[in-house]
């Protein structure tokens, strides 16, 4: 019976991967939600709870598993990319006016830097050839520009893993911090939230954050936080990873 | 229909690429750069440019929102399939990076709150 339902499942494993992933989703919720009281966001916890699963294997993560080699291609990143471009669809150029000014000031310096400090402290750390330093740096940012960078300058998957988990913690923090520091940034206006959203982007840490501050900025976070991602998809790869290595090379 | 949508998500996705390996080629880095951000910028307008005529149909919008949401599922499966020990044989860098990142953007929000703020306020009367 278990080795028909291995070779049921070997075979079909894009389809097992989908249940699997869903179960892992469904878990990462529930205990956000009831022992975290949304503490930290489902989203993060099941981002965590996969890497924590990729110790199961090797060089593939849990894909080295025969029973979840389906997950290789799920989590590879055609679909990944794929997916991630499916999110524009969202934006709406209205809402970018409505962001104001502001908001587009607040994106780029927020993506800037985050590159930027991402990039510096992967430096002190050891790290020096400039498509890992840039894809720590797209992690520092969120945990798709890491990936997205990464894999667009064929960086190894342990870059690659270690951008993922910048990017984690980078939610975790900004989930956390944001209700500690709210006062000290002034974090009490749709205006300031603006900015919150353009400077901090990664979009569940931001709307995490917001709620557990005042519920009713968690929109205007959430305005300027979802285009954070692409603008970064196209920044790091491209212009930054190009001005690091005249940086590197001066 | 559905595939519409897929198909233009598609076409956006392989142009973009397309643009991102030729830019590659150009600054001379091998691989694809800024594809997906091109691939997006490309959706977003064409999305404007339709909405003017009326917008897409909703079928057509579902196959594309379809994907929108598979997105968060494909990122777990992606961090559940990263070389994860040799990462973590790394070190504390994606710690410190992801840490010291946030909490320095924290300190950026006050200074550049002050950009425009009556703006936003007469915005909001409208």
């Amino acid at each position: 019976m278990s080795e028909i339902l291995s070779q049921l499942i070997e075979k079909n494993g894009l389809l097992f991967s989908f249940l699997f992933v869903g179960i892992i989703m469904w878990v990462s919720f529930k205990i956000s939600k009831t022992l975290l009281k949304n503490k930290i966001p489902g989203v993060a916890l099941a981002v965590i709870l996969g890497l924590t699963l990729a110790f199961l294997g090797d060089k593939k993560g849990i894909a080295d598993l025969s029973l979840f080699s389906g997950m290789a291609f799920f989590g590879g990143s055609m679909l990944r990319d794929f997916a991630v471009v499916a999110t524009a669809m969202g934006a709406d150029i209205n809402k970018i006016r409505s962001a104001g000014l502001v908001g587009v000031i607040s994106l780029f310096i927020g993506v800037f830097w985050s590159f930027t400090i991402g990039v510096i402290c992967a430096y002190f750390l050891g790290y020096t050839d400039p498509a890992s330093l840039a894809t720590i740096g797209a992690g520092a940012c969120t945990y798709i520009v890491g990936p997205v960078t990464g894999s667009a300058l064929g960086v190894s998957s342990e870059i690659i893993a270690i951008s993922i988990a910048a990017g984690v913690v980078k939610t975790i923090v900004a989930t956390v911090g944001t209700p500690l520091l709210a006062n000290y940034m002034k974090l009490n206006n749709p205006h300031a939230a603006i900015v919150f959203g353009g400077l901090i982007g990664t979009t569940s840490g931001v709307t995490a954050g917001l709620a557990a501050t005042d519920p009713k900025l968690v929109p205007y976070g959430a305005l300027t936080a979802t285009f954070y991602t692409g603008l970064g998809c196209l920044l790091c790869p491209s212009l930054f990873y190009y001005l690091l290595r005249i940086v590197l090379n001066g | 229909m559905k595939i519409y949508g897929v198909a233009l998500l598609s076409f956006c996705f392989l142009l973009g690429k397309l643009l991102g390996t030729l830019l590659g080629k150009i600054i001379d880095v091998n691989g694809d750069v800024g594809g997906v951000g091109f691939a997006m910028l490309l959706l977003i307008l064409i999305n404007a440019w339709v909405n003017k005529k009326g917008g897409l149909e909703i079928e057509t919008k579902e196959g594309i929102l379809f994907w929108s949401g598979m997105y968060i599922p494909i990122i777990i499966a992606m961090a559940a399939t990263q070389n994860v020990k040799a990462a973590l044989s790394g070190g504390p860098v994606a710690i410190v990076a992801g840490s010291v990142v946030t909490l320095s953007a924290f300190y950026i929000v006050p200074l550049l709150s002050r950009i425009g703020r009556g703006q936003t306020k007469t915005d909001k009367d409208e």
